[in-house]
């Protein structure tokens, strides 16, 4: 099913995918994608969305199963509290991707904004990934409490930036931070700390990156070809003693 | 669905936004007002319908060597003397009404008339002025807050060479087609749509906010604002917008006319960055940049902003330290644009050499070529 979203108000363009998806629809293409907000947002099925063109914010928030794929950029507010399903967006994506996200997957191909993955969390199964392949902003996993949030700095615009922004993992207290090669470890918050990786962890690692790699017809050995680091939090409760001390 | 009968009230979650978009001909190339409409009209649903406004540079070059001061009147007697101080303060060239054109869309908008003027010669200028070394510049800016602090219901728009600011309570394009800004061209331009938080919906307290040929327009809070204003007040600025962005146009101004600092080092001040990453500085950089935060102290801007601020040189773009309002950045050819959303730039430029988004507290300065206007 094509639509053609030139100039359509992102209103009644979202009720007419949400009509589409009502309607049984495997794969709605949208064509001249430009600015809408809330495209995906709340669908409970897994069809594939196509974008071509820059969706506007608000991409797949509360998104349950759907599959998203933009051909451009993407802006900020990926995938708030998203439960399951994908965004693939081969271009660069904005700030507040993955916020409060619980499950499903963000894979995002470039560089990513700030507060990428913040307040992410997981719960027995459900599990949210998310993988930037380009450099990051600050407060990189501010907040985190679960999940899995990977960094590649490979595919960016600007050689010149850095991979990664000033207070990274700022107040996480769970889930795990992958980096494909050094961090600038004066630039992490103190409730973090920087690991190696277990073989357990490569395993699960290298499976979620061959997924990555599938959706951007990448070659997973030039990835895995410089070593990773893990950052997790150093305490569960890092704000236990703010306001008065807590009881040991 | 026609005969559906319209709500007077919209129930769902208002999207609380301000949008701002900017765009520069760095050669000086003459662009219409159609384009800046369709960029800031994309964003239409980040501002509510209390505000919006546009700065255009380039517009007058018939008059490029006198100030045009744009001046919006909310009543008879505010327009009598205020046309009597001009009068008595400036040598006018050339005056006339603003066209405007009647739109459902606009409700009791108050008179807009613009006056081409240069200073009186010291000899001739009344008050201190002349034993100050008072420049041209600096008679302008005393008159302008004269005449916003003193007249009621007169408010100088913009007062800058060769540009002008058109603004108002309703949706930006609504107020295009109020102001007829299809019909100027200019090589910068900037537009906003305004989601009033804190201050009212006022004609004046749209943006953009002006003085001489500064301009700036705004998405955020500025928290600081009580200690921005007591120190611009130090310096003879005067706000009376009620609305905190209006300290930022006089801060450029005493900043970078006054003081002689540069727009980078402006913007530094503006946006200084923290203590901790000073510390982490090369040396001559970190000496610097605490000179910076001890001497402008009053001058930071607290609180989440993006904002544009443009003059007759160029455009620059500029967000808070830690990025807490969105501003994407792109190239093409020799046009640089500015915007809250990627998809804005998009519309009016499909294919850009490079987007990007700038980081917290690094101005984005793009400037007009040497030796063009």
């Amino acid at each position: 099913m094509k639509i053609n979203a030139k100039g359509v108000y992102y209103r009644d363009l979202n009720e007419r995918v949400r009509a589409a998806v009502d309607g049984g629809a495997e794969n709605i293409d949208l064509a001249n994608v430009n600015g809408q907000y809330y495209i995906g947002d709340g669908i409970n099925r897994p069809v594939t969305i196509t974008i071509q063109g820059v969706p506007g914010n608000d991409l797949a928030a509360f998104m349950n199963g759907a599959t998203i794929i933009v051909k451009d950029n993407a802006q900020d507010n990926i995938g708030n509290t998203m439960n399951a399903g994908k965004v693939i967006v081969h271009g660069h994506a904005g700030d507040v991707l993955g916020y409060g996200m619980r499950g499903g997957k963000l894979h995002i191909l470039k560089d990513v904004g700030y507060r990428v993955g913040i307040h992410m969390k997981s719960f027995r199964d459900n599990k949210p990934i998310l993988i930037a392949g380009g450099k990051a902003g600050d407060f990189f996993g501010e907040y985190m409490a679960g999940g899995v949030l990977i960094l590649l700095g490979m595919f960016s615009d600007d050689q010149a930036k850095p991979k990664h922004g000033f207070r990274f993992g700022t107040g996480m207290h769970g889930g795990v931070i992958y980096v494909r090669g050094p961090v600038d470890e004066s630039k992490l918050a103190r409730e973090v700390g920087v690991f190696e990786l277990t073989l357990e962890d490569r395993k699960e690692l290298e499976e979620y990156l061959r997924d990555y790699c599938k959706d951007f017809k990448l070659d997973l050995k030039e990835i895995l070809k410089e070593k990773f680091i893990k950052i997790i939090p150093k305490s569960s409760r890092p704000y236990g003693n703010m306001y008065c001390p807590m009881p040991k | 669905m026609m005969n559906k009968r319209k709500s007077t009230h919209y129930f769902q979650k208002d999207i609380s936004n301000c949008g701002l978009t900017g765009l520069i001909s760095k050669t000086g190339q003459m662009v219409e007002g159609s384009v800046i409409i369709k960029s800031i009209t994309l964003m239409h649903d980040r501002g509510n319908g209390l505000g919006g406004g546009f700065a255009a540079y380039g517009i007058y070059p018939d008059y490029k060597e006198f100030f045009a001061l744009h001046l919006m009147y909310q009543t008879q007697p505010a327009l009598q003397l205020t046309e009597e101080y001009l009068g008595q303060n400036f040598a006018i060239e050339q005056e006339e009404d603003i066209p405007t054109r009647q739109s459902p869309a606009i409700s009791n908008p108050p008179t807009f008339k613009r006056y081409f003027v240069k200073t009186l010669p010291v000899t001739k200028s009344k008050g201190a002025g002349k034993f100050k070394k008072f420049t041209e510049e600096d008679e302008v800016v005393r008159h302008v807050m004269q005449i916003n602090h003193g007249i009621e219901g007169a408010f100088v728009v913009s007062s800058g060479k060769n540009m002008g600011a058109f603004k108002g309570v309703g949706y930006p394009e609504e107020l295009a087609e109020f102001f007829r800004l299809e019909e100027y061209k200019g090589y910068i331009w900037t537009a906003h749509n305004r989601f009033p938080t804190n201050t009212p919906g006022w004609w004046g307290g749209a943006h953009p906010f002006t003085l001489l040929d500064w301009s700036i327009v705004h998405n955020g809070e500025i928290s600081s604002y009580g200690i921005n204003k007591r120190y611009l007040e130090m310096y003879g600025y005067l706000c009376t917008m009620l609305t905190d962005t209006e300290v930022v146009a006089y801060m450029l101004d005493l900043l970078i006319r006054k003081h002689g600092l540069t727009p980078e080092l402006a913007s530094l001040a503006l946006a200084s960055p923290f203590w901790d990453n000073i510390d982490r500085m090369p040396t001559e950089e970190r000496e610097l940049m605490t000179a910076i935060r001890q001497v402008y102290g009053s001058a930071l801007l607290n609180g989440p902003f993006a904002i544009l601020f443009a003059s007759n040189e160029g455009l620059v773009g500029l967000n808070d330290r830690v990025k807490l309002r969105p501003l994407v950045c792109a190239e093409k050819g020799d046009f640089v644009y500015m915007a809250s959303e990627e998809a804005a730039i998009r519309e009016i430029c499909s294919a850009p050499d490079r987007v990007w988004a700038p980081r917290g507290g690094e101005p984005v300065i793009a400037r007009l070529n040497k030796g063009v206007m």
